[in-house]
C-alpha cells in the first residue's frame, strides 16, 4: 500500500504521546522553591518535553523517515516509542508504557477514521505539530527543527492527490484494524461504544469541496438538465463554513489532532479492560514485514539497554502516578458525564488503572548526554544496512 | 423497504477497501458464497448453512514470497467458468470458485516501479466470453483469456489509458449494440468505456472532475460510477455523455452494486449509509431516470462493501471496516 504513510503515523502518534505526557507531568508538578529533590517541578517537565521533542525531531532521523517505505510492524513502531519516551530523565516501566502506547494509537485511530476527508489527514498532523510548536516556544533551536519537519510535510503531500491520501488513510487503517481499547475520555464525550467501536456522527459539515446529499438532476442527451428531484438521506448535513489551512502558519479549522487533554480535564487517561491481551490479539501479520530478523535483534539489544534499574545508594528515585488512580472515580463530581460512566460500566469492563512509574537518575542521565553527544558525530551505515533497518538504528542510537 | 436480517460472522474483520465485499450468484441458482478482504487474507465463506454451519475458507496472499495486503477479491462469472481472482501487492492470483485450488499466479514486477510508487492490482473483472480484467498500479489494465479449462491462462491484451484503476465493470451478453460492455475507472476520475473481443477497442473517454471514481456498474447501457465526493453519476456509455447527478452520500463512496433483472442501484459509503435506487429509461424519450427507494443507516459503520443477494436486488449484504460480520438485508 502506500509507501508515503510512516511519516504521518509517526509523527500523529508522536503528539499524542507529548500531549499525556505534558498533561500527566503537569498535573504532578510541584512549585520548584517547594519541591524536594526527589520531585517532579516544571523545569524537569520542560526537560522532558524538550529531550523527547529534539529527539523526535532529529535531522537525520527525520530524513530516514520521510523516505518511502513501507510500514513497520505494530512491534516495531511501538519500540520506537519505548526508544523515544525515555529519551530524557523520565523512566516508564513496561504497564505505564504500554498504557501510553495504547492510548496514543486509540487516539490517532480516532482522528484517522473521523476525519472527513483522506487530505485532512494533513490537517490532524499540522494540529499536532502546532501544539508540538507550542511546547518547545521557548527553545528556537528546536522550534527550527519542527518547522523544517513541517517544511517537508507540505513538500511531500502538498500536491497528492485525494486518491493517494484514501490510499494513505486506507494504509493506516489497516495497521489500527482490530484494536478496540475503550478509552474513558472518548466514553465519557460519548464518541466511543462500550465495543471499543468509534460513533460515527450523521449530522454536521460535510467535507469541505462536496455537497450536502439530498439532490438528484437529470439531464438529457444534450446535457441540459430535464429533472430534478430530492430524497430523504437519513442523516442532517450542512455545508461546510471554510477550509482549514495547509501552510506552514493558519487555522486548521478541523479540531481533530489538537490536545483533548489538559490539566482541567484530569480524569481523562484511562484505558479500560485487559489492554494488553486486547492489543496482543490484534493480528500481528497485517503488514509485510521483512524486517523480522533485524526486529528481532533490535528487540534484544533493547531488553538490555531499556531495563529500569532501581534507583539505590546516592540516587535519587521516586515514583510517580503519571496516570491517575482510583481517587479520580471517587472525588468525579456526582452527575458528571464520568459519573455517569462509572454507573453504567458493565461488571466484566471495569477499569484497570496503570501507573507511570517516573524515576530520576543522575548516572542516567550523565549516560544518555553522553550518547546524546556522541550521535552529533555519529554516521549511520547508510550503505551496509536496509532503509528500514537504518530508521531503527537510528533511533537506537539516540 | 428492507429489513435486517441475520448476519453472517465472519473470521476476521474487513478492511477499508473500495469494494470490499464480493457475491458469487451462479447463474439461475441461489448466492453460493461471499468474500471480504482482511489485511493479507481474504475469507470465502459458502451461504446457506445457518450460522454455525458456514464453512469458511481463509485464502492468504502469499505466493511469490512473504505475506502480501490484499487489495481485492471477486468472482468472476463467465459463460464457461467461474474464477474467484484476488489482487495484492505482489499480484495476481486465480482460484477455482470455492478458493480450494490455485490455478494461476500472475506476479508483479516490483524493481520496475520507482520507489516512492505503491505497488498492487486492483480492480477485477469479467469481461465478454472469456475474458478476465485486472487494474495495476501502474496504470495498465491487463486482459487475461481463460481458457474453459485448465491453468493455461495467458495475457492476450494490455490497456493503457488510465493512471492508478480503481474499478472495472462489465456487462456480460447484454450490452446495447455499440454502447461497449466494458467500463475501467481510475484514481483521478477517469472512466473508459471498451468493446470486448479478441481485440478490445476503446469507445469514450469521460473526463476527470477531481475525485476518485472509486466503484463503478454497468446496466443497459448505463454507466453507473460512485465517487469521493459521495455523488453517483450516470452516463450513457455509447456517447459518454452525463445523464444523471446524484448527491447521495456525505462522504466517500466504496462500493455500488446493481441488479442486473431490475436495474436496482444499491450504494455503500464511509457515512454509513446504504442507499438503494431505481434506474430506467423513459419509453418515450429514452432518458435515463433514477430514484431514490431505500436509506439504511448502518450505525457506527464506515461501508466497504455492499452486494445485492439476487438478480432482482430484493436482499443485499453489506460490509464494515473492523467489523468482523456481513449484515444482510431482505425486502419484505
Amino acid at each position: 500500500m502506500s509507501a508515503r504513510t510512516l511519516p504521518l503515523l509517526f509523527l500523529n502518534l508522536g503528539g499524542e504521546m507529548l500531549y499525556i505526557l505534558d498533561q500527566r507531568l503537569r498535573a504532578q508538578s510541584i512549585p520548584g522553591e517547594k519541591a524536594r529533590k526527589d520531585e517532579w517541578t516544571d523545569v524537569d517537565r520542560k526537560r522532558v518535553m524538550n529531550d523527547i521533542i529534539t529527539t523526535m525531531f532529529n535531522k537525520k532521523f527525520m530524513e530516514e523517515l520521510f523516505k518511502p517505505q513501507e510500514l513497520y510492524s505494530k512491534k516495531a513502531l511501538r519500540t520506537v516509542y519505548d526508544r523515544l519516551a525515555h529519551a530524557s530523565i523520565m523512566r516508564l516501566n513496561q504497564a505505564s508504557m504500554d498504557k501510553l502506547y495504547d492510548l496514543m494509537t486509540m487516539a490517532f485511530k480516532y482522528q484517522v477514521l473521523l476525519c472527513p476527508r483522506p487530505k485532512d489527514i494533513l490537517l490532524v498532523t499540522f494540529n499536532h505539530l502546532d501544539a508540538i510548536k507550542d511546547f518547545i516556544c521557548d527553545a528556537p533551536g528546536i522550534l527550527n527543527q519542527v518547522d523544517e519537519t513541517f517544511r517537508q510535510l507540505i513538500e511531500m503531500y502538498g500536491s497528492l492527490s485525494a486518491g493517494e491520501f484514501q490510499l494513505i488513510r486506507q494504509t493506516l487503517l489497516i495497521f489500527f484494524q482490530d484494536m478496540h481499547i475503550r478509552v474513558s475520555i472518548f466514553l465519557k464525550d460519548k464518541v466511543q461504544n462500550s465495543n471499543g467501536r468509534f460513533v460515527l456522527p450523521i449530522s454536521g459539515p460535510v467535507p469541505w469541496g462536496t455537497e450536502v446529499p439530498g439532490l438528484i438532476r437529470m439531464f438529457n442527451c444534450k446535457g441540459d438538465e430535464v429533472k430534478r428531484t430530492e430524497f430523504t438521506t437519513g442523516g442532517n448535513y450542512v455545508t461546510p463554513q471554510r477550509e482549514g489551512s495547509f501552510e506552514l502558519y493558519g487555522d486548521r479549522v478541523l479540531k481533530l489532532g489538537t490536545n483533548m487533554y489538559s490539566v482541567s480535564r484530569p480524569a481523562e487517561t484511562h484505558t479500560s479492560g485487559s489492554s494488553k491481551t486486547l492489543a496482543s490479539s490484534a493480528k500481528e501479520n497485517i503488514v509485510p514485514n521483512p524486517l523480522a530478523k533485524e526486529e528481532l535483534n533490535f528487540l534484544a539489544r533493547l531488553l538490555g539497554g531499556l531495563e529500569i534499574k532501581k534507583p539505590g545508594g546516592s540516587e535519587t528515585g521516586f515514583r510517580l502516578n503519571l496516570f491517575t488512580t482510583d481517587e479520580e472515580e471517587e472525588y468525579a463530581p456526582a452527575g458528571s458525564g464520568l459519573g455517569q460512566a462509572a454507573l453504567t460500566r458493565p461488571e466484566e469492563l471495569s477499569y484497570k488503572v496503570v501507573n507511570i512509574e517516573a524515576t530520576e537518575e543522575p548516572a542516567r542521565r550523565a549516560e544518555l548526554e553522553r550518547i546524546l553527544g556522541d550521535l552529533e558525530v555519529a554516521e549511520p551505515c547508510a550503505e551496509s544496512c536496509g532503509k528500514g533497518e537504518d530508521l531503527l538504528a537510528l533511533m537506537d542510537g539516540l | 423497504m428492507y429489513r435486517r436480517e441475520k448476519s453472517i460472522a465472519l473470521r476476521s474483520s474487513s478492511s477499508a477497501l473500495y469494494n470490499n465485499l464480493s457475491v458469487l450468484r451462479p447463474p439461475h441458482k441461489p448466492v453460493a458464497c461471499l468474500g471480504a478482504v482482511h489485511g493479507p487474507t481474504v475469507t470465502v465463506v459458502s451461504a446457506g448453512g445457518d450460522a454455525a454451519g458456514c464453512a469458511q475458507r481463509q485464502l492468504q496472499a502469499r505466493a511469490g514470497g512473504g505475506a502480501s495486503l490484499v487489495t481485492q477479491a471477486a468472482w468472476c462469472v463467465l459463460p464457461a467458468r467461474i474464477l474467484l481472482v484476488l489482487t495484492c501487492q505482489k499480484g495476481i492470483q486465480m482460484y477455482e470458485s470455492d478458493g480450494s485450488i490455485m490455478v494461476y499466479w500472475h506476479a508483479l514486477d516490483v524493481a520496475e516501479h520507482p520507489p516512492a510508487q505503491a505497488v498492487f492490482a486492483r480492480g477485477i473483472s469479467a469481461a465478454g466470453e472469456r475474458f478476465i480484467c485486472v487494474g495495476m498500479s501502474s496504470g495498465m489494465v491487463l486482459v487475461f483469456d481463460i481458457p474453459p479449462k485448465g491453468t493455461n491462462i495467458t495475457v492476450s491484451e494490455v490497456l493503457k489509458e488510465h493512471q492508478t484503476p480503481t474499478d472495472i465493470a462489465a456487462e456480460l451478453g447484454r450490452a446495447p449494440d455499440g454502447a461497449g460492455d466494458l467500463v475501467t475507472a481510475d484514481d483521478a476520475g477517469m472512466l473508459c468505456v471498451w468493446s470486448s473481443g479478441e481485440e478490445f477497442s476503446l469507445l469514450n473517454r469521460i473526463p476527470a472532475f477531481g475525485w476518485t471514481c472509486s466503484s463503478v456498474r454497468l446496466w443497459n447501457g448505463i454507466i453507473a460510477a460512485g465517487y469521493g465526493n459521495g455523488q453517483i453519476r450516470l452516463y450513457e456509455a455509447a456517447t459518454g455523455s452525463l445523464r444523471a447527478q446524484v448527491g447521495a452520500h456525505a462522504r466517500w463512496i466504496y462500493a455500488l452494486d446493481l441488479a442486473p433483472a431490475t436495474g436496482k442501484l444499491l450504494s455503500g459509503a464511509e457515512d454509513s449509509f446504504v442507499h438503494v435506487w431505481k434506474l430506467s429509461r423513459s419509453p418515450d424519450t429514452d432518458d435515463v431516470e433514477i430514484e431514490h427507494c431505500h436509506a439504511e443507516c448502518v450505525t457506527d459503520t464506515q461501508i466497504c462493501g455492499a452486494c445485492f443477494c439476487d438478480p432482482e436486488g430484493n436482499s443485499f449484504a453489506v460490509t464494515g471496516y473492523d467489523l468482523s460480520e456481513i449484515f444482510c438485508y431482505s425486502q419484505v
